[in-house]
């Protein structure tokens, strides 16, 4: 083998050919949808104006490339292996799945209180069950409320359940946590 | 003179300094977490910084860029992990050095060239000032169109072995960018009667999925590694002393890495890649890259520090971003309304002359705290895989969330998550999506701006500039498909018993007795199948 060679990627091979024969349907589809999805229109100066131009453009360079990928690849049929892959493309769903939780919980129940509880519970789920790592995960979350709204002031909107908090504490809440 | 004094006035003031230092530790501490790399990073904090000054935000981001590199070398030398992905090609001689015992020496190394690749890209960049300042305003739509196809050929080609398939997500990269209502007649495109489709994919919200969530999925469906850190003896000071050795793969690898940096398209691992090679053909010693070798080390280390400053240039001058982590910084400008290109070195020439310095001085105070800090920032490498997923996954929820506290947002963050996820278990490249999403969408406009203007195809490219770009073009195309056609190999679809099989029936193919005459057996010597037919 070439010195070059040896320092150049590889693709993985298992999974590879579901990939490319996903994108290949994808980019068929889509280009079936070109014309009810883009218009032509008739007032346009030139080519460069028509508003399709660029999405053709865009899946007639996918439809090459994913075409010569299939075209080019060792084995066109899926095996075991390439299952195997598909299975493990579905691992993170789990973790999808917590943020999306989180994202849904915050505007209710706060920043800060979910922050820290997200953190915790995934921390143990993660299988870090010792005292000290729930805390450092405490603290991080802490960190990160205090760092980003206390101080960069991101905008994250303050939670419906803070609403009930008394007059004093609500504003600070809402605003900093 | 008075440009210099009121570039140290933008800078001179406590929250730009500020910036600066946070950014510059802060980089070096995320290169030195195997994991999270300056993409994340960057693309995390990138809304926070839609809150501060330009040339705060930009200081904040651009110390990032430009330290995590050098932070990223401390885990790729020392437990064989680069900490940024650019620091592959240091585990080639770093780790072996460690492995010796030598791997103080190997940090120095590092350090030094890096400073040294840094340093380099900023003078070069602030030599290279007077003449962009005069060239940048020959750019008008055609160029700045030609300058963004360069681009996405480049990032393309640059994807060796990975071509056709690095083709196709640039190709994904436009297409996603041209969902939504298009803003020359007011259609939609591609927004399937979606109410939320309408204002189509946000970049920052792409770039969080594809670099932030997906490293976080990939972190949280890992196992645990056990971090054995290695004695090591030497005086972290020799590498300067061992650099000046070297000037001549120095030279050569600083410049890999500026002319790659200033490429649209091309970036550090092309760079870095380049100057690996060419050192291993200069070297007395080519036989020790690979196995501990400083020329090895220098090489790519200064060619990959080389490179942020350099590519700047495209971005401040064209505002044609070479590579993801400059499109993530063409976001700043536009939030900001200060709109990088020709412009800006006309009527903004300080505040060019204060990025540079601000680049110069982030190269001193990386290499000054690396120098105090190294002892404790190694133990950064131990923070477990799946716990660092889940402090990525929360941070990127502040990134995303706070664009438009839209739940919609993180679901569109999500799926590119996934998307990125699968990428990076395939090991496919994710750079050309969002290459292709940028510099599709500049294309786009410059091209029907530029179309307004020409009346036949000749007069695209009549102009000096439009024609300099327009022959490299054509020169990168026939040379990629003058290599192709070179390289072609009919693929071979047996399964691996049927090309055994095939083998052996070639090797006793003819065969009449046992023994070979002599002759026979030197042919087959030479082919390598020597150890057969006694």
């Amino acid at each position: 083998m070439d010195f070059g060679d040896s320092l150049q990627t590889r693709t993985r091979t298992s999974g590879q050919v579901i990939f490319v024969l996903a994108g290949l349907v994808a980019t068929l589809f889509l280009l079936s949808q070109l014309t009810g999805q883009t218009e032509w229109s008739d007032r346009a100066r030139n080519i460069a104006s028509q508003p399709r131009l660029w999405p053709a453009v865009a899946l007639i360079v996918m439809l090459a490339g994913f075409g010569a990928q299939f075209w080019r690849l060792r084995r066109r049929r899926p095996n075991l292996l390439d299952r195997l892959e598909m299975r493990r493309w579905a691992e993170p769903v789990e973790y999808l799945l917590w943020f999306m939780a989180f994202v849904l919980a915050v505007p209710v129940l706060g920043f800060l209180p979910m922050s820290i509880v997200f953190a915790c519970t995934l921390t143990w789920r993660l299988g870090y069950r010792t005292r000290g790592m729930l805390g450092l995960a405490a603290a991080f979350a802490l960190g990160v409320v205090i760092l980003f709204k206390g101080f960069l002031g991101v905008n994250i909107p303050g939670a419906a359940i803070y609403q009930a908090l008394p007059d004093g504490l609500r504003g600070f809440f809402l605003t900093y946590l | 003179m008075d440009l210099f004094l009121s570039a140290i006035d933008v800078l001179a003031r406590w929250d730009v300094a500020l910036a600066l230092f946070v950014g510059a530790i802060g980089g070096v501490a995320i290169g030195a977490i195997p994991g999270v790399g300056p993409a994340v990073a960057i693309a995390i904090l990138l809304p926070a910084t839609f809150s501060m000054d330009p040339i705060v935000g930009l200081t904040l981001l651009l110390g990032i860029y430009g330290s995590s590199m050098f932070g990223g070398a401390i885990p790729a030398i020392l437990i064989n992990t680069p900490g940024t992905a650019v620091n592959a090609l240091t585990t080639y001689d770093g780790f072996p050095m460690t492995q010796r015992g030598e791997g103080r020496r190997a940090l120095s190394l590092a350090y030094s060239s890096s400073f040294l690749g840094g340093i380099f890209s900023v003078l070069c960049l602030i030599l290279l000032s007077p003449v962009l300042a005069r060239i940048a305003p020959m750019f008008g739509s055609r160029e700045i169109f030609l300058a963004a196809l360069l681009g996405i050929i480049l990032v393309v080609v640059a994807h060796r072995g990975q071509m056709a398939v690095a083709a196709a997500l640039a190709g994904f990269g436009i297409l996603i960018g041209t969902v939504g209502l298009e803003p020359a007649a007011y259609t939609r495109r591609f927004t399937f009667g979606q109410s939320w489709l309408a204002s189509g994919f946000d970049l920052i919200v792409v770039v969080l999925g594809l670099f932030a969530l997906s490293q976080a999925f990939l972190l949280l469906t890992m196992d645990d590694e056990k971090i054995r850190l290695p004695r090591s003896r030497g005086s972290i000071l020799q590498g300067f002393r061992e650099l000046a050795r070297h000037p001549r793969v120095a030279g050569v690898s600083a410049s890999f890495g500026v002319l790659m940096g200033m490429i649209p398209g091309v970036g550090e691992f092309t760079a870095q890649f380049m100057s690996y090679t060419s050192a291993r053909k200069l070297s007395k010693t080519p036989e020790a890259f690979g196995h501990g070798s400083s020329e090895g080390l220098i090489a790519s280390e200064t060619a990959n520090n080389a490179v942020p400053a350099a590519a700047m240039i495209p971005l401040l001058a064209l505002g044609i971003p070479g590579e993801a982590l400059t499109a993530m910084m063409l976001s700043v400008f536009y939030v900001h309304n200060v709109v990088p290109g020709p412009g800006l070195f006309q009527n903004d020439m300080d505040f060019v002359v204060a990025l540079y310095l601000a680049l110069l001085a982030l190269n001193v105070i990386v290499l000054v705290f690396l120098l105090v800090s190294t002892g404790w920032l190694v133990h950064l490498t131990r923070i477990p895989n799946r716990f660092l997923g889940m402090c990525i996954m929360l941070l990127s929820f502040v990134g995303i969330y706070s664009i438009r506290n839209s739940a919609v947002d993180c679901i569109i963050a999500a799926v590119f998550g996934l998307l990125g996820y699968v990428l990076k278990r395939l090991n496919l490249p994710i750079v050309p999506i969002i290459l292709g999403m940028v510099l599709g969408g500049i294309m786009e406009v410059k091209f029907r701006a530029a179309m307004a203007r020409v009346r036949t195809p000749w007069e695209f490219i009549e102009r000096p500039i439009a024609m300099l770009l327009f022959v490299v073009i054509v020169l990168i195309v026939l040379s990629t498909a003058w290599r192709v056609w070179r390289e072609w190999a009919p693929v071979d679809r047996r399964s691996p018993q049927k090309k055994a099989a095939r083998a052996f029936v070639g090797r006793i193919r003819g065969r009449t007795t046992r023994h070979f005459e002599n002759r026979l057996k030197r042919q087959r010597r030479t082919r390598f199948y020597d150890h057969m037919g006694s």
